[in-house]
């Protein structure tokens, strides 16, 4: 796989990450470098192997369902940029 | 040319946990805005979730009704998008190992009897609420919804008509009211219905370009959606156009479908296993002790009160559309009530006083034990049915003390024949032109009368001794 | 007495006893630090007066003190959450942001009765091996100040070195205490994937982040971790506390040990003084009983491909929450929504951020899934396998903690790829959840420390603290502070 400025644009939007030009050039090339060395995996023949997301086998790991009084509100919108009294701003974001 | 629709759902239905699905905050409906969170469902940096256990037994008892099979070996993965109403930018859901798989949903039409595939059925979390106030032109995050726990049920394209899909949806609402883990209220928007539908010339095999429509919060809206979508894909393609797969968004009011924004259409949602929450690996005995506790569900209840009990087909199809109902009248006749006294009671008087106060079963005050009473009261002659009405519209929002009512208000049926001979006197005596018609060939005469004496007896006569009385005494 | 050149434990003894009062430690901490962090630039944050007024309140409680930490002033990395105290994880994207919770570990350390002098400077989101990628500035190192401490706990591992606090807790997803350990000259361990609470971490890799302490010695180690491990309803991935009482065990007797050296660490690539100190290390617990074994590790080529790919594809999904919305800062100028996220994040985060998630959002794209994440994951497995096979054969591994000791400031950032290489020995730990435990073991001919690394088996934790504790009874590496560091 290569890495082009084509595929930087794509992930750079997935990512939310704008790039400017001369920037865009140096990352790619980077991630170029980068990836082409992830490539050294290849030379290891995993066929067969399952992935392992958890190292370890712990599983079922539940809580009860009951309930606990939530945070004050005050305090969880305390830390948002742009403050009102009852809710986290953003501009339009319905249709 | 004649056309087939083709039709495939996803269902979004909310649990009816008390708690969210990866933190302790509340899930009750409504409450000011973001007062039902913490920093596990806002999103803050640093916290993690654990799962509710209610949520795991909720949809494998759901994966079970709807004749899955459970996967024994399950997992979360993380769906990243970037959107506000979703405030870790990623949803926790299951795409690689759902907890259930492959099952089938019986569905009875007017056009006959037909399975649906259920492709797979996964737990998820519910996203936040957006609001935008004109006044400051910002749209409002609120997070209390965030985290509330859902599963999404996807079918196989297995529709062919709004019918079928509707059909699908009335046993998919029964079923999980009568597991008790949803309460399937489509107003709050915990039954959600995305329709992916497409078009292909009949008799054909391959699919056609399929649009997906969101937004449909009524089973009208759904099926006037698909009449809609499927004679503008039509239409294209008649018109030699082309169908575009996108996503598009059911307008209420115009009656129309529309295409949303390409660019909320261009989604890689990079699902990878959730590093979070480890993996769930279900036991034998886990699924047995499930199984063994499933619940009787509609089918089931509605053959057995018609060969139990004795309904007719019609009764045992009211009372069991609504799981509450199902109970009280279970409970009635475990009370001692006559089935099918019972049955009319509930289809009666039970179903009126709720549409008048629109009302669900769920919210009604009234008991079992209560109407049971007043059922006996009638059997035992004592009340007479239509005063009994009266105690019943009296006693039907607080669930009031019925003997207590009865004795308050003397009440209690007369019973007493020589009381009544005398009063019937009295009216005949009184209504000499009634009398001649009567005797004239007026049945509606008679009727006159006995409402007289009921008059004078409070209502509280027996009518059927009323009436052999007043015919005795007309010389009958 | 200089109180800065105790340990935590000799400092908790002596306010048991009364020789020292907590207000006394905290002043001589915060004295070293005023002297000092100009330079160093260790602390983000100093939160002196609550350290002042903390020591105050829990000198009333000295006598039935349990934990022998007990009024020890410390510090704590700035990616882990603290109540009402900044918490930047060095971002600019962060802000000001005050968690309104505290980590798990933060309340244990308070109920210990840990005093926090403040929040301590870090490569952002500990992303980085040498300090330098803070938005706060770079940290230095206080061996010389010309080069960097580590990373990404550099500030941790520059405090305690410098005597800024006896010990600190920071995190470790691919050797961020261990290496700059190393490189600082302190003794510091990852433990067991699991072992620690996660909650109120902020998490760069989830399913390779773990605290852990930095100190002075091994027993001081095991001390902090007694007071930090044990499963919390909060972290799904907690585990049950499987090793017990840490300090209890210690007794440097290490008669019968098996250490395995893994050939394919002591290769090509490496410092020759390096090498020869870690090595020396054999021979000290040789001299003590123990027995050495030399083995394959044949996998070394994949374990840092294999690191970076699922670390940065955690590391993407684990940022895209910070958009401006909710928390910490926002860009100024923005249009519409989408505009205001792709603004806060691209002038938010620093460059080796944005590389990351770059990498980390390519890896996990469509049609790159299996490719590469997939295909990580399974090597991972392979990984974790060659340890399985390596502990058939010992008891604990010895290798190198990093191939070289600290660059100089700026070297390392030019080539990020090769940056990345220097965690080799390191990053292997983390993918296969095992305890990893860095200590002194010697010097280069310019005086900077060298670090041995000490891999044990799933909560090893104990094997590895014996063995660290029996080679610091007979060498005096780790007791050896930079100049300026002996202020008290």
């Amino acid at each position: 796989m290569n890495i082009d400025t084509e595929m930087v644009d794509y992930i750079a939007e997935l990512s939310r990450l704008e790039l400017q030009t001369g920037e865009k050039q140096a990352m790619t090339a980077q991630l170029e470098q980068i990836i082409a060395y992830m490539n050294v995996l290849n030379k290891l023949d995993t066929t067969g192997v399952e992935p392992m997301s958890h190292v370890f086998p712990v599983k079922n790991v539940l809580r009860e369902d009951e309930v606990v009084p939530s945070q004050d509100r005050a305090e969880l919108l305390a830390g948002a940029p742009v403050p009102d009294e009852e809710a986290f701003l953003v501009p339009k974001a319905v249709d | 040319m004649t056309w087939e629709t083709v039709i495939g759902l996803e269902t979004h239905v909310e649990l009816a946990t008390r708690t969210k699905i990866f933190c302790s905050c509340t899930t009750r409906f409504g409450g000011d805005p973001n007062t039902h969170c913490c920093p596990v469902c806002t999103g803050m940096p640093g916290t993690l979730p654990v799962l509710n256990k209610k949520v795991l037994e909720f949809a494998v008892k759901a994966g079970l009704a709807l004749n899955c099979d459970i996967t024994r070996y399950s997992k979360f993965d993380r769906k990243n998008y970037f959107y506000p109403d979703l405030p870790k930018a990623y949803q926790i859901s299951q795409l690689y190992l759902p907890i259930a798989r492959d099952g089938a949903v019986p569905i009875h039409t007017d056009a006959g009897d037909k399975t649906i595939r259920i492709h797979e059925l996964h737990m998820e979390e519910d996203a936040g609420k957006l609001v935008h106030d004109p006044w400051i032109d910002q749209t409002r995050a609120d997070y209390n919804r965030c985290g509330v726990p859902l599963i999404e049920i996807v079918t196989e394209p297995d529709f062919r008509t709004a019918g079928e899909v509707i059909a699908y949806l009335e046993k998919l609402k029964e079923t999980l009211q009568y597991l008790g883990v949803s309460d399937c209220k489509m107003q709050e928007g915990s039954l959600r219905c995305d329709v992916n539908l497409s078009v292909r010339p009949m008799g054909t095999d391959g699919l056609g370009t399929r649009t997906e429509m969101k937004n449909l919060n009524s089973f009208k809206a759904i099926a006037r959606a698909i009449d809609y979508e499927a004679k503008r894909q039509i239409e294209l393609i008649q018109e030699g156009k082309r169908v575009v797969q996108e996503t598009r968004r059911w307008d209420e009011n115009k009656d129309a479908t529309y295409a949303m924004r390409s660019k909320e259409n261009a989604q890689d949602y990079r699902y990878f296993p959730e590093p979070d929450l480890p993996p769930i690996e279900l036991s034998e005995e886990y699924l047995d002790g499930l199984r063994a506790a499933q619940p009787e569900l509609g089918e089931a209840k509605r053959a057995r009160y018609q060969a139990e009990y004795g309904l007719p087909e019609y009764d045992s199809q009211m009372i069991t559309s609504d799981s509450v109902l199902a109970r009280f009248f279970e409970d009635l006749v475990a009370l001692g009530a006559p089935p099918k006294q019972g049955a009319n009671w509930i289809m009666g008087e039970v179903l009126g006083a709720l549409s008048t106060r629109a009302m669900e079963p769920k919210d009604m005050k009234l008991t079992a034990p209560t109407l049971a009473r007043l059922i006996a009261l009638v059997g035992e002659g004592k009340l007479n049915r239509n005063t009994a009405v009266k105690v019943f519209e009296a006693v039907f929002d607080t669930d009031g003390g019925v003997d207590a009512y009865v004795k308050e208000h003397g009440l209690e049926q007369v019973n007493d024949d020589g009381l009544v001979r005398d009063i019937a006197a009295k009216v005949l005596e009184a209504n000499p032109q009634s009398v001649a018609d009567y005797k004239g060939g007026k049945e509606k005469a008679f009727g006159f009368l006995v409402g007289q004496v009921m008059r004078e007896l409070k209502g509280k006569a027996n009518p059927q001794s009323v009436n052999a009385i007043l015919k005795e005494l007309l010389g009958q | 007495m200089k109180l800065t050149e105790l340990t935590a434990l000799e400092l908790g003894a002596a306010i048991k006893k009364g020789e020292v009062s907590i207000k006394e430690a905290v002043q001589a901490a915060l004295d070293a630090v005023a002297v000092r962090d100009k330079e160093l630039n260790a602390f983000i944050t100093v939160t002196g007066e609550q350290a002042l007024d903390q020591a105050e309140q829990l000198q009333a409680g000295v006598k039935d003190a349990a934990s022998p930490l007990y009024g020890v002033p410390m510090a704590i990395k700035d990616n882990i959450c603290t109540r009402g105290v900044k918490t930047s994880c060095a971002s600019k994207i962060l802000g000001d942001f005050a968690p309104p919770y505290d980590a798990t570990v933060t309340t244990k350390l308070a109920d210990a009765g840990a005093v926090s002098l403040g929040k301590l400077n870090m490569d952002e989101f500990a992303m980085g091996s040498t300090s330098e990628t803070s938005f706060y500035g770079p940290v230095k190192n206080p061996w010389d100040l010309e080069r960097v401490p580590g990373g990404s706990s550099g500030g941790a591992a520059a405090a305690v070195a410098a005597g800024m606090g006896w010990y600190a807790v920071g995190s470790d997803t691919g050797g961020s205490i261990r290496q700059p350990a190393s490189y600082c000259g302190v003794t510091g361990m990852k433990p067991t994937y699991g072992t620690v609470s996660r909650y109120g971490l902020i998490a760069y890799a989830s399913s390779l982040d773990q605290i852990g302490p930095l100190c002075r010695d091994a027993a001081d180690c095991a001390a902090i971790l007694d007071v930090l491990q044990g499963r919390d309803p909060r972290d799904g991935t907690s585990l049950d506390g499987q090793y017990g009482n840490l300090l209890g065990g210690l007794t440097g007797d290490v008669r019968g040990l098996r250490i395995g050296l893994p050939v394919d660490c002591y290769g090509d690539g490496q410092d020759g003084e390096v090498k020869t100190a870690v090595l020396a290390v054999a021979d000290v617990l040789k001299a003590r009983g123990a027995e050495v074994v030399e083995l394959s590790f044949p996998v070394m080529e994949y374990v840092v491909p294999t690191y970076y790919i699922i670390a940065a594809a955690e590391a993407s999904s684990n940022l895209s929450r910070f958009d401006g919305v909710k928390y910490g800062w926002r860009a100024e100028e923005y249009e519409g929504l989408k505009d205001l996220y792709c603004k806060t994040r691209t002038q938010g985060f620093g460059d080796e951020v944005k590389r990351r998630i770059l990498l980390g959002t390519f890896v996990l794209s469509s049609g790159y899934y299996d490719a590469y994440y997939r295909k990580a994951l399974q090597v991972k497995a392979v990984i974790k396998d060659a340890f399985d096979k390596a502990f058939q054969q010992c008891d604990m591994l010895l290798t190198p903690v990093a191939p070289t000791t600290a660059p100089r400031l700026g070297e390392s950032l030019s080539d990020p790829l090769q940056m990345y290489l220097s965690d080799v020995y390191t990053v292997s730990v983390n993918l296969a959840g095992l305890p990893g435990l860095s200590m002194p073991c010697g010097f280069d001919s310019r005086g900077l420390p060298i670090g041995a690394q000490l891999i044990g088996t799933h909560f090893g934790e104990g094997v590895l603290l014996n063995a660290a504790h029996g080679f610091q009874h007979d060498t005096d590496f780790h007791k050896r502070a930079p100049k300026g560091g002996d202020l008290a």
